[in-house]
């Protein structure tokens, strides 16, 4: 009902004079500066009113679009009094619509733009208004809420849309200068052109060029702008679809060759005869971008297309397998161009998604593209971050897609993808995280452990290499602000050749070469950030590799494993904090290690012997020390392996007390300085534990450890350990030497059977070792309270 | 489909943590589907959302952009703003892309293709299917023409002020949030209708 107060509000704000409007926005320009109150939003409805209401081009654009912007901002609106009925031009719709959008869609105000949106696409009056400012506010729709449009809405968009990418004009435009004074004998436009400057030999697409565009030119740029989201919405879901009746006459590919025919395509439902657009679009911009582009921007754009062209194939063969004959040969043919034009490349990722898609369908070994995507294109461009993303994330996402091949494809190909996690390893830790246990199988674990170890080597050989390798017109792309001639030189030494090599490999070897001489060759780089970057990000990655590889390693492995932990664990890259912060996470790795199977003490008693009978491992690595000997007086027992005889508990023994024996009596020294006490505490207690086993070790020890306890106190001690340290020293002893007193409770408490070590208060008391050794210390401490000192 | 646009501030990569990350223009294309909540205050805490979201958003890209910066070995002098008209070379400045799983901050997953130049940090978020090549070369456009429409890097220039140029410029080459497949000629007549309604 048009009342007579809205019509003379009408009329008010199609006459308002400029001086007044002005004066009105500075007002609502104060009021926006105030808090919002509802003042505000009547100044703001009235100017809108006011913009809206007239016909001619009153208010400039810069008016519409700044209110649009303060609407949108201010959303959502719990009482929004905007509709985008009133609207008469295109543009304008396209502002409403972008508040209307921004609502949240509270109280279906998608609906209304979609609606309102149809009913200008409907009109086919050819000076209508111009659609090109709705589509994107179309797609927008799409995007929100797909369940919006319905079957008759998305027909005709079908139709229109095929119209606009087929059937656009192949004319240039006439300059929008040229109105209705210009001559008759004005030159009339030529053809368009292709990017190259060539006459074009085909429709017009989006690499088609001119001085000036038409209308549908403009349009068919926006229908294939939006139009893989277009067929992502529209296309069938699910085989069980209503489409799939029509389907089953275009059963078969040999069907599809004959029905390519433009007569009898033009017979098929709006759905189909867009699929076939598409396709032959698609065809178009492959062969389109083949051509070497006049401007920059146009060879950037050829790529993006190619790109685009790619994944608008997958949907179409997605939707409708007949494409896939067709289709397969043109993309075969890309891959063997890709490559040869630098930022071409990035095509092989969608590439290879359609070959993941379809492969099988398609019966086609697509191996050489997988290789090229995880081989062969890191090590030329793991400088370009965009592209490490697209891979990596490529690798992560279609995880569950992969066949055993392509599996194995992948696990070979991990020094190849840590190239791009070595060079960019801030944004990619998070995204390795994920494949890294992807990426791990039995047969490359203990090479994968080295390469994460020596990572931080990587990125420095990789800046090396971009060095040795780039041409000085080039821009550089490694740290400028770093000089190293001297590591420059030790790459290019043939000495030096092979260990370069190895680091630099694309594909898992299987050998274990030791790259510690490139420890120190590459030590001047270690303050590069790159570097510094990469080292921070490896404990996380160590972590994520370990919790896979505990679930998957068998015995044998395992063992490896140890013996790795135990020999990197003092030949790591120097970074700064690097070695503290990896031998945090390998003696937590070890101690699980042997938890997770403790008969390995056993098995590689030989090896530890040897560790722990090397004094200078407690200075170069007191922590990985600490854990071992720990572990030793843990696990080197019957209870944990049968095999486990007295003289092997005899032989640990003497080479731990003669251990303890050199850092506790010697002055400390230049080659020994001063022993942290967790070591000699561990020392004490694992003597004790071994001792347990074999009695008749019992007197050695208590000897010992009263030797110990009055070292403790001596003031000639005093400037080796704190008085802290010295006192819980003095503690410990004490503790160990009570206990050795009932050398049957000592055994109980050291090598406890495995049901006594979970308290099982609730079944019986008298077994839980808590409480035992609580009654125990009572016992004691009241006999010691008898006697003297 | 992109689904949010935003200018922030970046600070030196060398210098010490000085002063927050500030978003000084930000464009969200169409409001997410609010996660269900029925209470009263919907409206208000949707927005507040979505700006933290943004927020959220720009502390990553700045963080990221600084240690970009950093392995590349620019020095800190570099990052302040050069008040000069000298084109800058957008293919080189740093640059990237990153992925943010659902829920964190925004409720689908959705990657972030960012720039950086000089004092100013670039980004775009857009759905995990969308042509990330076609992303890349639109935020450098969009870069470019706003360094040249806004003289965003000459000294006292308060863009702050004048956000409706940033508005004509996403109104025509990121509509609605929609990417387009510009070549050189449809870039230069939309600018030749920006200029026209936006006299300089």
């Amino acid at each position: 009902m048009f009342s007579a107060g809205a019509e003379s509000l009408l009329h008010q704000a199609r006459e308002i004079q400029d001086e007044e409007l002005q004066r009105f926005c500075t007002r609502v320009t104060k009021l926006l500066q105030e808090p919002p109150g509802p003042a505000t939003m009547d100044a703001l409805q009235r100017l809108f009113l006011i913009v809206s209401a007239t016909k001619y081009p009153r208010s400039p654009e810069q008016l519409q679009v700044l209110c649009a912007a303060i609407l949108r901002e201010m959303s959502p609106f719990d009482d929004l009094a905007l509709s985008c009925d009133h609207t008469q031009n295109t543009r304008q719709l396209s502002l409403v619509a972008s508040v209307l959008l921004a609502q949240g869609n509270r109280k279906g105000e998608i609906r209304q733009v979609s609606q309102r949106i149809f009913k200008i696409l409907e009109n086919r009056q050819p000076e209508g208004p111009s659609v090109r400012h709705l589509l994107p506010a179309l797609s927008k729709v799409i995007g929100l809420a797909p369940g919006t449009l319905m079957e008759d809405q998305n027909n005709l968009l079908s139709k229109r849309l095929v119209d606009w990418l087929r059937y656009a004009s192949i004319q240039q435009g006439l300059p929008s200068s040229a109105g209705f004074f210009s001559t008759p004998r004005t030159r009339q436009p030529g053809p368009i052109t292709e990017v190259d400057g060539a006459v074009a030999s085909d429709f017009f697409t989006v690499l088609s060029t001119g001085q000036h565009f038409t209308e549908d030119q403009w349009l068919n740029m926006q229908a294939f702008s939006m139009l893989r989201k277009w067929l992502l919405h529209s296309g069938p879901e699910d085989p069980g679809s209503p489409d799939a009746d029509d389907k089953s006459e275009l059963e078969g590919s040999t069907l599809s060759v004959l029905s390519a025919a433009s007569t009898a395509s033009r017979l098929l439902p709006p759905r189909e005869r867009l699929r076939e657009v598409a396709f032959e679009y698609c065809q178009r911009l492959l062969e389109q971008s083949n051509r070497r582009a006049l401007r920059k921007a146009d060879s950037d754009l050829q790529k993006a297309c190619l790109v685009e062209a790619v994944l608008v194939l997958d949907v179409l063969c997605r939707q409708d397998p007949s494409f896939l004959y067709r289709t397969l040969s043109c993309l075969k043919a890309l891959h063997r161009r890709l490559g040869e034009d630098p930022g071409s490349e990035r095509a092989l990722v969608p590439l290879a998604q359609f070959f993941l898609n379809h492969g099988e369908a398609a019966a086609m070994d697509a191996e050489v593209i997988y290789q090229h995507l995880l081989s062969r294109l890191p090590s030329e461009r793991f400088y370009s971050p965009t592209l490490a993303f697209e891979v990596i994330h490529f690798c992560t996402h279609n995880l569950a897609l992969f066949d055993p091949h392509i599996l194995s494809l992948l696990r070979l190909s991990f020094p190849s993808l840590f190239k791009f996690l070595a060079w960019n390893s801030p944004p990619l830790t998070a995204e390795f995280v994920v494949l890294l246990p992807a990426l791990v199988e039995a047969g490359t674990t203990v090479e994968m452990l080295h390469a994460l170890l020596d990572l931080p080597c990587l990125t420095a050989a990789l800046d090396l290499q971009l060095r040795s390798t780039q041409t000085p017109s080039e821009r550089p792309l490694w740290d400028v602000s770093l000089r190293i001639p001297g590591c420059l030189e030790a790459f290019r030494d043939p000495q030096f050749q092979g260990l370069f090599r190895h680091l630099l490999r694309t594909k898992a070897s299987g050998s274990m070469e030791r790259l510690t001489p490139l420890h120190q060759l590459l030590k001047p780089m270690a303050s590069c950030a790159r570097v510094t970057q990469c080292a921070e990000a490896v404990p996380i990655l160590l972590q994520a590799f370990f919790s896979t590889v505990t679930q998957l390693a068998d015995g044998a492995l395992i063992n490896q494993l140890v013996l790795l932990l135990l020999d990197r664990s003092d030949s790591l890259y120097q970074a700064p904090q690097y070695e503290a912060r990896v031998h945090r996470v390998l003696n937590s790795q070890f101690l699980a290690l042997c938890k997770l199977k403790p008969s390995l003490v056993v098995e590689l008693s030989r090896e530890l012997l040897e560790f722990v009978g090397n004094v200078s491992s407690i200075c170069s690595r007191a922590s990985m020390f600490t854990c071992v000997v720990w572990a030793i007086g843990e696990y080197l027992s019957v209870t944990c392996d049968k095999r486990c005889t007295v003289e092997q508990i005899n032989k640990f023994f003497e080479a731990l007390e003669a251990l303890l024996f050199e850092v506790t009596q010697s002055r400390p020294s230049a080659d020994l300085p001063c022993c942290p006490p967790q070591v000699v505490t561990a020392l004490m207690t694992t003597l004790t534990k071994l001792a347990s086993r074999s009695q008749d070790l019992i007197p050695r020890v208590s000897l010992f450890l009263s030797k110990l306890r009055t070292l403790a106190q001596n003031p000639a001690t005093s400037s080796v350990h704190s008085e802290e340290d010295a006192e819980a020293i003095r503690t410990r002893a004490t503790e160990l030497l009570t206990l050795l007193k009932i050398p049957s409770v000592a055994q109980f408490v050291f090598t406890p059977t495995a049901g006594v070590c979970q308290p099982r208060y609730h079944r019986d008391a008298n077994t839980a070792l808590p409480l035992a050794l609580r009654t125990v210390s009572r016992l004691v401490e009241k006999e010691a309270g008898l006697l003297p000192g | 489909m992109v689904h949010a646009f935003l200018i922030h501030t970046l600070r030196a990569p060398n210098l010490e943590d000085t002063g927050l990350c500030r978003v000084l223009y930000s464009c969200v294309f169409g409001a997410e589907k609010s996660p269900d909540d029925p209470r009263p205050h919907g409206a208000e805490r949707d927005r507040l959302f979505r700006k933290e979201q943004i927020l959220a958003v720009a502390r990553q890209v700045e963080s990221l952009c600084r240690l970009q910066q950093q392995a590349s070995g620019c020095p800190s002098t570099d990052l302040q703003p050069q008040f000069s008209d000298e084109t800058v070379s957008l293919h080189e400045a740093p640059h990237g892309a990153f992925f943010l799983g659902a829920g964190d901050p925004f409720q689908e997953p959705q990657t972030v293709v960012w720039m950086g130049v000089l004092s100013l940090g670039f980004a775009l978020v857009l759905d995990t299917h969308e042509n990330l090549l076609l992303a890349e070369s639109t935020l450098r456009l969009l870069v470019r023409l706003l360094l040249d429409h806004l003289r965003l890097l000459t000294p006292g220039n308060n863009f702050l002020l004048r956000s409706d140029r940033i508005e004509g410029i996403l109104t025509r080459f990121l509509p609605h949030g929609q990417l387009l497949f510009l070549n050189d000629q449809f870039v230069q007549d939309l600018e030749k209708e920006f200029s026209a309604a936006w006299p300089r």
